[in-house]
């Protein structure tokens, strides 16, 4: 795959956590891909599977799903039914064979903008290598 | 040692006489089952519907073990409970997967258990509606029958009946038993499975007696059926693994969105799918075609399958009526049972097994699945 290739992520990212995390990340100036479109969300367990499927369907080359640590959801258990939801997804797409490995999991607390960085950096790494979402462009879509 | 009851008539005539019984007697005030109607023409073709009758006179028509599936059951008995239990009680014969629908519904609260006696058998499949609609059915029932009887599968019926391994009711009241059983001409055989099934079995003609279930016929019948069921999971992974073929199979869909609407487990009055969300305005289309270059009319219908396999296929029951349905022949049962069962695997979760086990999605362990996070 060439090296010009910019993956195109969504992120979803928890309102109290993750979404903190990305502020101050950026007031830290720290070096961030620009790689992720940042939808906010007010807790991770908000992201119905729609939208992640129809961020993959439209496009997008992966897809962030970020909240606050188990134990640490500002609705106490949020978290943990995203967990579930999540792997189920990822299940589904495993049993298909369509890449599950673009969907990404994180938990990012306010307080880990370097935490951020790192799981933006990385993720951006692993989709560069991975090239672009092979969706694009399918008019059969 | 299970309780057994028997009556000395062919098991339908039976369990006919055993449902007028239960009307006469005053013991339920209801009965919902399959009903034939007669066609008003020699050359037209009678029809087969699920009915809720309340005198035995009505009863003249029942065909309670007619291997069709004309809706599902447990939808049917959710709209019937879905505001408030039954006050009296109706008695319902329907298959082992209608029941798992309607125990899934009542665990979305879609409907009550309360003041139900669940009347099924072991299962032999039920015929496509292909088949019922254009075969006469007369000529063919016999064939059934003897492939109940032998433990045979028999390519009339869905699919994914014929790869169905749940053919044994997990929690009817009463089990009629079909399959393997040679003298189902002979003798209407049911096993007692609970107490509210024995308080309406107490007062009916027939002989009661204590026996174990003769499982091995059972065991013979699951091998065929779990090797039919890893034939047509194989078969089906041409069809959907992998982005082009999974665009190639749904690509015939017309979004009439007949599947889900027939599918007990899709119960959303208000589905996201029918929502505004996926409504595509003129400039929603602009922005995408500047990006796309080209987008397939009518929009989303992939999505709509990806969508309902995450959204359901964890508790879809393999009834088989979404195939049934599709006007374009997508095999989308055996498609939701072969990723659901991957889904179910995952949370040890058998869709509709006991209304006591939560729906996997509304629980969790504090500790689990670290592999999915980062
Ligand atoms: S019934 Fe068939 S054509 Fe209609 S939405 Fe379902 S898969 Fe598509
Ligand atoms: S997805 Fe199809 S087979 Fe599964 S429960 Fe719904 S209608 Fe039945
Ligand atoms: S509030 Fe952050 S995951 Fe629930």
């Amino acid at each position: 795959m060439s090296n010009d290739f910019k993956p195109n992520i969504v992120g979803f990212l928890c309102n109290w956590c993750t979404y903190a995390a990305a502020d101050l990340a950026g007031q830290s100036k720290f070096d961030i891909k620009p790689s992720i479109n940042v939808i906010r969300v007010m807790c991770s367990s908000r992201i119905d599977p729609n939208l992640v499927l129809g961020a993959f369907l439209w496009g997008a080359d992966g897809v962030l799903v970020a909240g606050c640590h188990p134990g640490d959801c500002h609705y106490e258990k949020g978290n943990f039914y995203t967990r579930r939801r999540f792997t189920q997804m990822k299940k589904v797409l495993e049993t298909l064979n369509l890449d599950p490995d673009r969907l990404q999991l994180a938990w990012v607390s306010a307080s880990e903008g370097q935490r951020y960085r790192d799981v933006i950096n990385a993720f951006t790494d692993k989709i560069k290598e991975m090239g672009p979402n092979p969706l694009k462009p399918n008019p059969a879509v | 040692m299970s309780k057994v009851f028997k009556i000395n008539k062919p098991a339908e005539e039976g369990l006919v006489g055993f449902l007028k019984h239960l009307l006469d007697s005053g013991k339920v005030k209801g009965v919902m089952t399959l009903v034939k109607n007669d066609a008003p023409v020699d050359s037209a073709k009678y029809s087969v519907n699920y009915s809720l009758v309340t005198k035995s006179e009505a009863l003249g028509n029942a065909v309670p073990l007619y291997p069709l599936m004309p809706a599902n059951a447990g939808s049917l008995l959710s709209d019937l409970t879905i505001k408030q239990p039954l006050k009296e009680p109706i008695a319902v014969v329907l298959k082992p997967c209608e029941i798992r629908a309607f125990v899934e519904l009542v665990k979305r609260e879609q409907g009550h258990l309360d003041n139900m006696l669940l009347i099924s058998s072991s299962c032999g499949g039920v015929y496509q509606f292909d088949v019922f609609v254009n075969e006469d059915m007369d000529k063919k029932l016999p064939d059934y029958w003897k492939a109940v009887k032998n433990l045979d599968l028999y390519d009339s019926l869905r699919p994914t009946c014929n790869g169905c391994i749940h053919f044994e009711p997990y929690t009817a009241d009463i089990t009629v038993d079909l399959v393997g059983n040679k003298n189902l001409d002979k003798e209407c055989t049911m096993y007692i499975n609970t107490e509210n099934g024995q308080k309406y079995i107490d007062g009916m003609e027939g002989k009661s007696s204590e026996a174990a279930l003769d499982k091995k016929p059972l065991k013979e019948f699951l091998e065929k059926r779990e090797r039919e069921r890893n034939q047509l999971f194989s078969d089906i992974s041409d069809q959907i693994v992998g982005l082009d073929n999974l665009i190639n199979t749904f690509g015939r869909c017309l979004g009439c969105h007949g599947c889900g609407n027939t599918c007990p487990i899709c119960y959303c009055i208000l589905c996201d799918f029918e929502s505004k969300n996926h409504e595509f305005s003129p400039s929603t289309y602009e922005t995408e075609l500047s990006k796309r270059g080209g987008i397939r009319v009518p929009p989303n219908t992939l999505l709509y399958h990806l969508g309902r396999l995450t959204h359901m296929s964890y508790s879809c029951i393999g009834c088989g009526l979404c195939s049934d349905v599709c006007p374009v022949d997508i095999p989308v049962s055996t498609i939701f049972v072969r990723v659901g069962e991957n889904a179910q695997k995952l949370f040890d979760y058998v869709p509709g097994r006991d209304v006591d086990e939560k729906i996997p999605l509304t629980k969790f362990e504090k500790d689990e699945f670290a592999e999915v996070e980062e």
